[in-house]
């Protein structure tokens, strides 16, 4: 205990450390191609797009020190606390918050903006892990289920009246973790057939959908009844036929939600997706420009700052968002494949490490922690490669916003300080 | 440890879908993309000019001029006053916003055509206006000027690419010209040359902000070549004065090569009605289907009719070649050609020698139907099956290039119809022979042949038993070309030695026969009038029957002759009142360069002529109208 106050380094997982400070780097590097003009190469001019984020990496370091300096414990003690503070600055946002593009959520502070919702995700997983450690705590009880679930809803629910559907979405991650403490895989399943169904009704239309299902099942039941007999459908009548009516209204449903709740621009979206229409100008177009400029970089890339379509500036929100679309370009396969493979081997090791914590609160963490860095890498990347459909999230510790690399820094800072203490008996 | 499998699995599964993409985009799609398709590269073209067109004389027929057309790109256009916009370019807001939208349709990113071809005089005024309002230019191109207004069937016209093939095309851009029709189409890739390209950078301001890699990929523009056509251009405006209020198409071929000396389709229009801003509106009327005059419709080469008279030298050469007749032997007529017991079935012949041997010689001259219905009868009867004699019959036809296109140098236009063996064995529930299909001796039948086709018949004749595939274009920038298609003789199955009594008989015809009142002092004219039936019609309620069409091939001189062709009439009664004195007409232009003083009288008859009164009877009063209102 002495020599772990006297050294908030020992313990540490470099191997974090060293893809973190890789990661950071190289968007910053991006970044500055992304954002750099012809007659300003100042590096150090704040008023710059690549000025500022240099500025948020220096001030990334002290919020590093203050979360490594805390000890362990303290995470899991003011747990509940630091979630309630921060439900509360998003419930601020709504009288107090600065309206950019449509969505309150930002707080503005002169020069200066903080985007709530990007520290939440640490908060909400450090309470999420302390409501599942609980000793007193059973998952199998529905009531604790429905506990966890507001948990993990309620700041998705505020974050949606924003409006910012993009980064609600990224709850839906905490799915892992509840998973990995016990809930049943069905609820998984079950959001993978409903979107299934939904994406295959918008591309087949209802009717189509539904005459085909009808026939798939009455296959399988009839499979069913000739293998089990009479006694299979005098038992199960009732499950055949429900799930004829349920998957009949689920398909009637959406036809009905896609043509008269949705609006016209998110219909555009999936359309363009799926390969209904094709517009690479208007609602097609920056998914089209962002795959036209990563396929120009081709195998080894433009070069460094020798884009030319980063640098014309033709790829909207590149510094943000479509950051991934300048590696493509400027590095090329290698760039873009070592991106991946950085994401992935840093999601592996933190899984790694989460398993072999003997304490339960700082395992549900880090899983919490890769759950969250997965979903954001898969809607990032999976949205400028043309793969899903354009839903505004950063990649993580690549974009530029301080909200969006502080956010991720102390939530994988918060994972190191718990996993250099894992092996004290606390 | 099992739980956290799926979320291991899940990222590898991800991490490969994302690499494997990448793969895609990058490494397959990766090379197609770059660099033209690129939003960073804007591409100048240069525009070449495009090849001039003249007659074998060296007469200019095509040539180039500018023009101007207003150009939009929707992405760029910034809000402007439609207003004063609209006034700017004397348009109206409807045509404004109908333009807008059309282009946005087809692609906002690239440039589309909002204005075609201003006049010159606005484009002066326009160019200092035009930077005003981000998103429109002005681009210069070429378009066509004809000097010579005649033979614009032949010539074609040249035309926006459509949108679907501009999009397709790795060469052509929406708005570019290409040739559409005539010569213009089928040497488009000689006379347009290559447009020159420009690389350059460009920011999303579309600010030029230098070239596209120090301009490596840049090319100049390349002119398009010069042709020159096989024809006689002089020829060909006479004919078609001389077709003035008539309609049909005359086909002339120089037979010791295949050159077209002329290719007329009446009525025609002056090649300049389909040049500048004008060109939408005439073209409507030109191509109006319900327009019974056609204009665009080549009758030389799309019009197939049955060849009537011409056809039965054919049958007369085979019946030499086949043995089955001689220079001596004869037939007898008695008014018409029994072919079978019934009453019915009997043919009618106008030669009006009855009862007593009629020769070859003869029976081409005074056009005698039984003399040919014999021969036939023998052709097809020689062996013991007819379906292998009409075989025999079909090899010999075909020969001659009729039944199937001929491989002219011009969009192709229709194959005609010979009959063999099967044609009838499949028709026929029961056996047959040559009465059954007895009309084709004298070439009414089945037998269907189009002018251009009878033309390189009759130069097959004229060659003594062959000919060279008519072609329209003669030089290729001043290098004569050498497709083997056009260089090379092509040997019908006919022996040479057949073709003397033929021909003399041809001679004949135009000495004491239907021709006799159309010579020219010092030209031997060979030739053979024809009619090929006009069907009954019914106009109005009433039944109409109007002349016949006539038909008429001939070539002259009779020794090393220059000119084969074939006049085709519509309605124009027996072959020597119309189509003989034309004829007559053209080869003696053609050979003497001018029409001789006593014979003026013929030609000052020949553009009087008009035979609208027969053509308006057939259309009907309803339609009358109907062309009226338009």
């Amino acid at each position: 205990m002495r020599q772990e106050r006297n050294n908030i380094f020992a313990g540490i997982d470099w191997i974090l450390v060293f893809l973190y400070i890789t990661l950071v780097g190289f968007g910053w590097l991006n970044i500055f191609a992304a954002s750099k003009t012809e007659d300003n190469h100042q590096i150090l001019d704040f008023s710059t797009k690549y000025g500022k984020q240099i500025l948020w990496i220096g001030f990334s370091f002290p919020l590093i020190i203050v979360i490594l300096f805390f000890n362990s414990k303290f995470y899991e003690k003011f747990a509940s606390i630091l979630y309630i503070i921060s439900i509360l600055s998003l419930i601020l946002l709504f009288p107090l918050g600065k309206e950019i593009n449509g969505a309150k959520s930002w707080f503005n502070f002169g020069a200066m903006s903080l985007q709530p919702s990007e520290f939440v995700k640490a908060f909400t997983t450090l309470a999420v892990a302390k409501l599942l450690s609980d000793r007193q705590y059973n998952f199998k009880l529905v009531k604790n289920q429905i506990k966890a679930f507001i948990i993990v809803f309620f700041p998705a629910f505020l974050i949606t009246l924003q409006p910012d559907a993009g980064s609600a979405l990224i709850y839906l991650s905490f799915f892992f973790v509840l998973n990995r403490e016990g809930l049943t895989l069905n609820y998984i399943l079950l959001g993978a057939t409903i979107i299934t169904l939904f994406i295959l009704t918008i591309f087949f239309g209802a009717s189509n959908m539904i005459i085909s299902l009808f026939i798939i099942i009455s296959i399988a039941s009839t499979y069913l009844i000739y293998k089990g007999g009479k006694r299979f459908f005098r038992f199960n009548w009732h499950k055949v036929l429900g799930i004829y009516v349920i998957v009949g209204l689920f398909i009637f449903g959406t036809g009905f939600t896609y043509k008269n709740v949705f609006k016209q621009h998110h219909r555009d979206r999936f359309e363009v997706l799926l390969g209904l229409k094709i517009d690479n100008k208007n609602i097609g177009y920056n998914s089209h420009q962002s795959e036209l400029t990563i396929s120009s970089g081709g195998f080894w890339g433009k070069g460094y700052l020798k884009g030319n379509i980063t640098q014309g500036d033709f790829v909207p929100e590149q510094h943000t968002d479509y950051i991934f679309s300048t590696v493509g370009e400027e590095w090329g396969f290698l760039g873009t494949s070592l991106v991946v493979i950085l994401f992935m081997l840093m999601m592996y090791r933190i899984i790694y490490l989460a398993e072999t914590h003997s304490n339960k609160f700082g395992r549900i963490y880090g899983y919490g922690l890769a759950s969250i860095l997965f979903f954001h890498v898969i809607v990032n990347i999976g949205m400028v490669i043309g793969l899903l459909p354009t839903v505004g999230i950063p990649l993580p510790f690549f974009s530029y916003g301080g909200s969006s690399l502080w956010g991720f820094t102390i939530l994988l800072f918060i994972f190191i300080r718990l996993d250099a203490h894992k092996n004290y008996d606390w | 440890m099992q739980r956290s499998f799926l979320l291991y699995f899940l990222i590898t599964l991800v991490g490969v879908v994302f690499i494997g993409r990448l793969f895609q985009l990058q490494i397959i799609k990766g090379e197609t993309y770059d660099p033209i398709h690129n939003a960073a590269v804007k591409i100048e073209y240069d525009y070449p000019e495009r090849g001039y067109v003249y007659d074998r004389n060296g007469k200019l027929l095509v040539a180039n001029q500018l023009s101007y057309d207003v150009m939009v790109q929707p992405d760029q256009v910034k809000p402007l006053d439609t207003l004063e916009f609209c006034n700017l370019l004397k348009i109206d807001k409807k045509y404004f916003l109908k333009e807008f939208k059309r282009a946005e349709r087809y692609a906002s990113y690239l440039p589309s055509v909002f204005l075609k071809q201003l006049a010159k005089e606005d484009f002066a005024f326009l160019q200092e206006k035009m930077h005003k309002y981000t998103g429109f230019y002005i681009q210069k191109r070429i378009i066509r000027d004809y000097p010579i207004k005649a033979a614009a069937n032949v010539l074609g016209y040249i035309g926006e690419v459509n949108e679907e093939k501009a999009k397709k095309s790795d060469y052509y851009q929406s708005g570019e010209l290409e040739g559409k029709e005539g010569v213009e189409r089928q040497y488009e890739d000689i006379l347009r040359g290559r447009k020159g390209k420009k690389y350059l950078h460009r920011n999303r301001f579309n600010k030029v902000t230098g070239s596209y890699k120090n301009g490596i990929n840049d090319t100049l523009p390349e002119n398009g070549k010069d042709l020159t056509l096989t024809l006689d251009i002089d020829l060909q405006l006479y004919a078609q004065q001389l077709m003035k209020g008539k309609r049909g198409g005359i086909v002339a071929i120089e037979p010791s090569t295949g050159e077209i000396l002329a290719l007329v389709t009446a009525p025609s229009y002056d090649p300049n009605m389909l040049v500048g801003r004008k060109r939408s509106k005439n073209s409507i009327i030109l191509m109006d289907k319900n327009n019974p005059e056609k204009p665009t419709y080549d009758r030389g080469l799309m019009g197939a009719y049955p060849p009537g008279s011409p056809f039965k030298m054919m049958n007369a050469l085979i019946g030499l070649q086949e043995g089955v007749i001689s220079e001596q032997s004869y037939f007898r007529c008695f008014g018409g050609y029994r072919y079978g017991n019934r009453a019915n079935e009997f043919m009618k012949c106008h030669c009006d020698i009855y009862n007593s041997p009629i020769r070859l010689k003869t029976a081409i001259a005074r056009s005698c139907n039984s003399y040919f219905s014999g021969t036939y009868k023998k052709i097809v009867e020689k062996n013991n099956k007819p379906s292998e004699g009409l075989d025999n019959w079909n090899r010999h036809v075909t020969s001659f290039g009729l039944g199937n296109y001929l491989g002219y140098d011009l969009p192709a236009g229709q194959k005609g119809f010979i009959p063999n063996g099967k044609y009838y064995d499949d028709r026929n529930k029961y056996t047959w022979n040559a009465s059954t299909n007895i009309s084709n001796a004298i070439g009414q039948g089945e037998v269907l042949t189009t002018p251009i086709q009878l033309a390189n018949f009759t130069a097959a004749i004229a060659n003594r038993g062959y000919f060279y595939t008519p072609h329209i274009v003669k030089k290729i920038d001043s290098k004569t070309i050498d497709t083997p298609n056009f260089t090379v003789k092509k040997q019908t199955t006919i022996n040479k030695e057949y073709f003397a009594p033929v021909i003399e008989a041809m001679h004949e015809v135009f000495k004491t026969g239907t021709g006799k009142y159309s010579q020219v002092k010092g030209i031997e004219i060979c030739g053979k009038t024809g009619t090929a039936e006009n069907s009954i019609k019914m106009v109005d309620g009433v039944k109409i029957q109007a002349a016949d069409h006539s038909i008429l091939v001939a070539f002259a001189p009779k020794d090393n002759p220059k000119i084969a062709l074939a006049v085709f009439v519509e309605n124009g009664g027996y072959g020597s009142t119309i189509a003989a004195p034309i004829t007559s007409l053209l080869i003696e232009k053609y050979i003497n360069r001018t029409v001789s003083k006593r014979n003026k009288y013929r030609e000052q008859a020949m553009l009087n002529m008009s035979l609208q009164e027969v053509y308006d009877l057939q259309i009907p009063k309803s339609k009358k109208i109907a062309s009226g209102t338009k």
